[in-house]
């Protein structure tokens, strides 16, 4: 026996379950007057620096059947690459972005859309830039655990090939599936970002 | 002690794994290829943060918030605990989102479809953000189980979801409380997809009678662990910082 490290487990995840709209975005699933508007529905609060972009994409199970119950959640710096979190402590970020939003997708079709900016990048701990990218969160019910995974930009190549965690990916095969390409609508760049939980093109998921 | 390290990595024996067969749904939504480690950077390391002035008065208060023409019926309870750091540190100013079914078990949304009756005054969500020392209470009426689409007779034990944002994306969590003595807690195919009983019995809320309000509400302890972080002490720092 040795003396104990007293350290505290985290607690352990559980599904969000059907009806995760309820608790993360009421107004959305009609429960009207709780709260005034559903959180991450404006990432762009005002006058925003940086190219204004829309992400969208929808989320397919093992059988190809998009999600329509799924929250999904984003996390980006802004424009300079600066987040919006005292926890960066290289500068402050634009006060008219928050970096963070989140979509219950379409109740037809599933799809989640973020009107954003592109990010700046930032950099690695050693230092090195990383390539633009945008964090993403996905939880629904079947899904024990919230998903990391990462959008990176169709448009960056040379970034891209000298990211630090997409350069070491062993199966190359698999990296496209965290690059979204830029397409346009009605003058909007619009990154189309589809993850797949299963099968041949199962989007990279991270332990971070 | 400095802060600012990666943050310790997550055990994943100890949540549940994405693949549970006992929970019909995860079979074809459960990733299979093997999760990419890396170690945190700044993208994971921050996270969005949420001001005190988002929230209003009546949103940690389930009995009132979506009253119409009365309260809702149902047992009250006071639920209220910390949110902590797995080194045992409250976490301040993180945002803790809640929601769950009436006391008849009935969810308001478009797609349920159990028989039980909708409350008229009960909405089923909550916010709050934890205080200086990482705590948090708000009051609701005490869900019921209920039954759900997997095996030809499975029910849900009482409980509330729990979506909560500590200081860093790394952290991000969403979990289900459970109530002290409830014998549903072992016959549910979702509480089973976590292999680890001790992990199951650290969702379970304690029933607190000191923070009772007499002759109007129980209440229930329920503590939420976040992930940790490193000391830098023998760290690189990240550039800038
Ligand atoms: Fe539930």
């Amino acid at each position: 026996m040795a003396q104990t490290l007293g350290h505290l487990k985290e607690s352990a995840s559980q599904t969000a379950g059907p009806y995760v709209h309820i608790g993360c975005t009421p107004n959305y699933c009609e429960i009207e007057g709780v709260f005034p508007e559903d959180l991450g529905t404006r990432m762009i609060l005002g006058d925003v620096k940086g190219e204004r972009i829309r992400i969208v994409g929808r989320v397919f199970d093992g059988t190809g059947t998009p999600l329509k119950d799924a929250l999904v959640e984003i996390w980006q710096a802004d424009a300079d690459g600066l987040y919006p979190s005292p926890q960066d402590k290289r500068g402050t970020a634009d006060t008219n972005f928050t970096g963070w939003g989140r979509s219950p997708g379409d109740m037809q079709t599933g799809e989640f859309r973020f009107d954003t900016v592109k990010p700046g990048r930032v950099p690695a701990k050693n230092g090195a830039l990383q390539a633009p990218h945008v964090t993403v969160w996905i939880v629904a019910r079947g899904i024990n655990i919230g998903l990391h995974t990462r959008m990176y930009f169709g448009d960056e190549d040379a970034a891209n090939a000298e990211d630090p965690i997409l350069s070491r990916i062993e199966h190359r095969s698999r990296v496209p599936t965290l690059i979204a390409p830029r397409t346009a609508e009605d003058g909007m760049p619009v990154y189309r970002f589809d993850i797949r939980l299963q099968g041949p093109d199962e989007t990279i998921f991270f332990d971070i | 002690m400095s802060d600012g390290g990666s943050y310790y990595q997550r055990d994943r024996l100890w949540h549940p794994p994405a693949y549970t067969p006992g929970y019909k749904t995860s079979v074809t939504r459960s990733p299979q290829r093997a999760l990419l480690s890396f170690d945190n950077s700044i993208s994971e390391m921050t996270g969005p943060t949420f001001g005190h002035s988002i929230i209003g008065e009546l949103d940690n208060d389930l009995i009132l918030n979506f009253a119409k023409d009365g309260e809702p019926i149902g047992q009250r309870i006071i639920v209220h605990g910390r949110v902590l750091d797995e080194n045992g540190r409250g976490v301040p100013n993180c945002l803790v989102e809640f929601w769950q079914a009436n006391a008849g078990g009935r969810y308001r949304h478009k797609k349920e479809s159990y028989l039980a009756p909708l409350d008229p005054n009960f909405g089923g969500c909550g916010r709050t953000i934890t205080g200086e020392d990482g705590s948090y209470r708000f009051r609701t009426i005490q869900p019921g189980a209920y039954p759900w689409p997997n095996g030809p007779n499975d029910w849900r034990p009482a409980h509330i979801h729990f979506s909560v944002f500590g200081h860093a994306f790394a952290q991000r969590l969403i979990t289900q409380m459970y109530f002290e003595g409830d014998p549903m807690i072992w016959k549910c195919p979702i509480v089973a997809t976590i292999p680890d009983r001790e992990a199951i019995e650290r969702l379970t809320a304690a029933l607190d009678m000191n923070n009772t309000v007499p002759m109007d509400s129980r209440a229930y302890k329920f503590d939420i662990v976040l992930r940790g972080r490193r000391s830098t002490l023998f760290e690189n720092r990240m550039e800038g910082n």
